[in-house]
């Protein structure tokens, strides 16, 4: 289990890696029925390996779209997006899909766990389209299992675990192909704060054991784990500054 | 490659777990493919019972067999332009036989008379009505496969000597003697009693209309004594040397038949030379028909059944798309998904499909016990076959629901309530 104490003050920092993600320009245009919506105006911003970062704002500024495009989920309308220096914007569903299994791990707020599958074979899902063959996902998945704390719930199925320990499933997921970022969505979004501030303290125990982290908020208790935190606002960067305090 | 054996296995787990899941819906939607695969099963055994029995009764008549007589045994034409011919003596056979045996390398083998009519044969209290009556010579036995239970057929000096014996079909037999014991019996036949010197074994039906166990064979000489002209059907066997020579034994035949009929070159043959051959011709047409009807009612509830599954998997796309979503964002292709859908459509039909086979073997088992003279086949193609039809009935009706499953947009799919 994660003590309480790796939450430490000052924040530990970890000095950036190599450019990760970069994007520069990126815009975003909806057409909904009659209406063009225009949910990113031009977002430039760079991400590099090591850093933990929050991404902030009120509903409707954006954060949703800028979450699907940084995960591969979506492209961008216009703009450029990088991902390890490969170019993401001109890629088809196919080659999108193989960059979200290698080198994205997704933590969703609704966890996302398939129900009728246990903890083991939900971690190896994302090895299995990466197509290792079964002992080896196995060995990988228990691993993932056991370094989030639940290495004596394999067999367990999520309706069987408690919404804490859904979300630690999700995120030895998220871990278990070894991605360059994690991505979460709102992580605490459908746990207590108690058990918030757990998942919240495993991803600070990820972020110091080299994981990048990125994650999509618009709780302001949430985005202070972070070490970067970035605002948007009606589809554009407000605010981009650092948070080591 | 690997990683495509991965997702097939994947995806087998997955179709097990939705339709252990979803016991009753999964049933109610493999109904369908259980009625159409005992449909096909049924058709398919019909069909192939018809063939049977068809061969079978084709084999009665000898393949190597070629039949001299005024009409032809299928045709289209009016029945007077062969009614006027001159009859097919039975001294032709003879004269045939000469020229066969003058014949370097002759096609055909040997030449034997038959003449038959329908006679009652009475044996004291006991009457079998309409026999197949049949004289012929004792190199009947040359010509065909007989078999007999109990006794032997005519020598040739009974047959010359057109002597009183005669050789009984099973059937008469057992009419006319419960008790047993026939050989060396007597029966009368139209006032002449005829002493029993063999029955032949079981042969069955010729196409279920004409029995050949009922039949009774006497030498042909007696035969013309006692039954000449009145109503007699006469004709010439003509056994040939080999059955893949078929054609070029009854261009000879031809040829030597208008020899002994003394026809000019101008006239034409006014004789018919049919062998099984004719009948496989004339009855072709009726079993395409009946196939064709049983394709198209097997058809039709084939198709209602992937009506079904499609509608089913169409609600489990459907009921899934935030699993589907989930499976996009962790990397799962659109054949992943594709295939997942249509394997779980092939797993419903499959599942569908045994059963339909389980089914259908259990209903032939009742028949063929209720009715043992029924050729029904159930073989090992039939079980293929339903496979097969399974198979294809799940990719063709989960097509479109696993396509559109896969062309989902993964973003849409991961918000969808």
């Amino acid at each position: 289990m994660i003590a309480e104490s790796t939450i430490a003050t000052p924040k530990a920092f970890r000095a950036p890696g190599p450019l990760v993600i970069e994007i520069a320009g990126v815009t975003k245009v909806y057409e909904m029925g009659s209406e063009t919506i225009h949910a990113l105006r031009g977002v430039s911003m760079s991400i590099r390996r090591n850093e933990y970062l929050a991404i902030m704002g009120p509903s409707g500024s954006g954060k949703s779209t800028m979450m699907n495009m940084l995960g591969c989920l979506d492209t961008p309308t216009a703009g450029k997006y990088e991902f390890n220096g490969k170019n993401v914007a001109t890629m088809d569903d196919d080659e999108l899909a193989d960059i979200r299994n290698r080198e994205i791990g997704f933590v969703f707020q609704t966890f996302n766990l398939l129900p009728r599958s246990n903890s083991l074979h939900n971690v190896e899902l994302p090895l299995i389209y990466a197509g290792l063959p079964a002992d080896e996902r196995r060995e990988r998945a228990i691993e993932a299992l056991e370094n989030v704390g639940l290495g004596n719930r394999l067999h367990h199925r999520p309706n069987e675990l408690s919404g804490g320990q859904r979300q630690r499933v999700a995120i030895a997921r998220a871990l278990v192909n070894r991605p360059s970022i994690i991505l979460a969505d709102e992580p605490t979004g459908n746990l207590d704060s108690r058990t918030g501030e757990e998942i919240m303290a495993l991803l600070e125990q990820l972020y110091t054991q080299g994981n990048t982290i990125i994650v999509v908020t618009h709780e302001p208790d949430i985005a202070e784990h972070a070490r970067r935190v970035v605002r948007l606002r009606d589809g554009l960067i407000e605010s981009d500054v650092a948070n080591l305090s | 490659m690997k990683r495509l054996r991965f997702e097939f296995v994947e995806s087998f787990k997955i179709a097990y777990a939705q339709i252990a899941a979803n016991r009753t819906r999964s049933f109610l939607t493999a109904l369908g493919v259980i009625i159409g695969i005992v449909a096909v099963t049924l058709m398919g055994t019909a069909i192939g019972g018809i063939n049977t029995g068809f061969n079978r009764s084709m084999a009665l008549l000898g393949d190597d067999i070629l039949y001299v007589s005024k009409h032809p045994w299928a045709s289209d034409r009016d029945d007077w332009e062969f009614r006027n011919r001159r009859d097919i003596k039975s001294e032709y056979a003879e004269r045939l036989q000469t020229i066969i045996d003058a014949t370097p390398n002759s096609e055909l083998v040997r030449a034997v008379p038959t003449a038959n009519t329908f006679r009652n044969v009475v044996r004291g209290a006991y009457q079998v009505s309409n026999v197949f009556t049949l004289g012929t010579t004792d190199e009947y036995l040359d010509i065909s496969s007989l078999d007999f239970r109990d006794g032997r057929f005519f020598n040739a000096t009974e047959s010359r000597g057109g002597r009183n014996v005669c050789a009984l079909g099973c059937d008469v037999a057992d009419a006319l003697f419960p008790e047993g014991g026939a050989l060396g019996q007597d029966v009368t036949l139209s006032n002449q009693r005829f002493q029993v010197i063999g029955i032949f074994a079981k042969q069955g039906t010729f196409l279920g209309l004409f029995s050949f166990d009922n039949q009774i064979v006497i030498p042909l000489a007696a035969f013309k004594k006692f039954f000449a002209k009145k109503g007699s059907d006469s004709d010439v066997r003509v056994k040939v040397r080999s059955k893949e020579r078929m054609n070029e034994a009854r261009a000879e035949l031809g040829g030597a038949m208008r020899r002994v009929r003394g026809l000019l070159p101008d006239q034409d043959d006014d004789f018919a030379i049919s062998a099984q051959e004719s009948f496989k011709q004339a009855l072709e047409p009726v079993k395409a028909s009946i196939a064709l009807a049983g394709l198209f009612i097997t058809g039709l509830s084939l198709f209602v059944g992937a009506i079904g599954i499609m509608n089913i998997t169409f609600v489990s796309v459907r009921e899934r798309t935030r699993e589907i979503g989930t499976r996009k964002a962790l990397g799962a292709l659109r054949r992943t998904i594709l295939l997942q859908f249509l394997i779980e459509a092939v797993s419903i039909c499959l599942l569908g499909g045994f059963a339909g086979l389980v089914f259908s073997w259990l209903l032939f088992q009742g028949v063929g016990a209720a009715f043992p003279s029924f050729p029904i086949e159930f073989s090992i193609n039939l079980v293929l076959v339903g496979l097969l039809i399974s198979v294809a009935t799940g990719v063709v009706s989960g097509f479109a629901p696993a396509w559109s499953a896969s062309r989902l947009d993964p973003v849409a799919a991961l918000r969808y309530e």
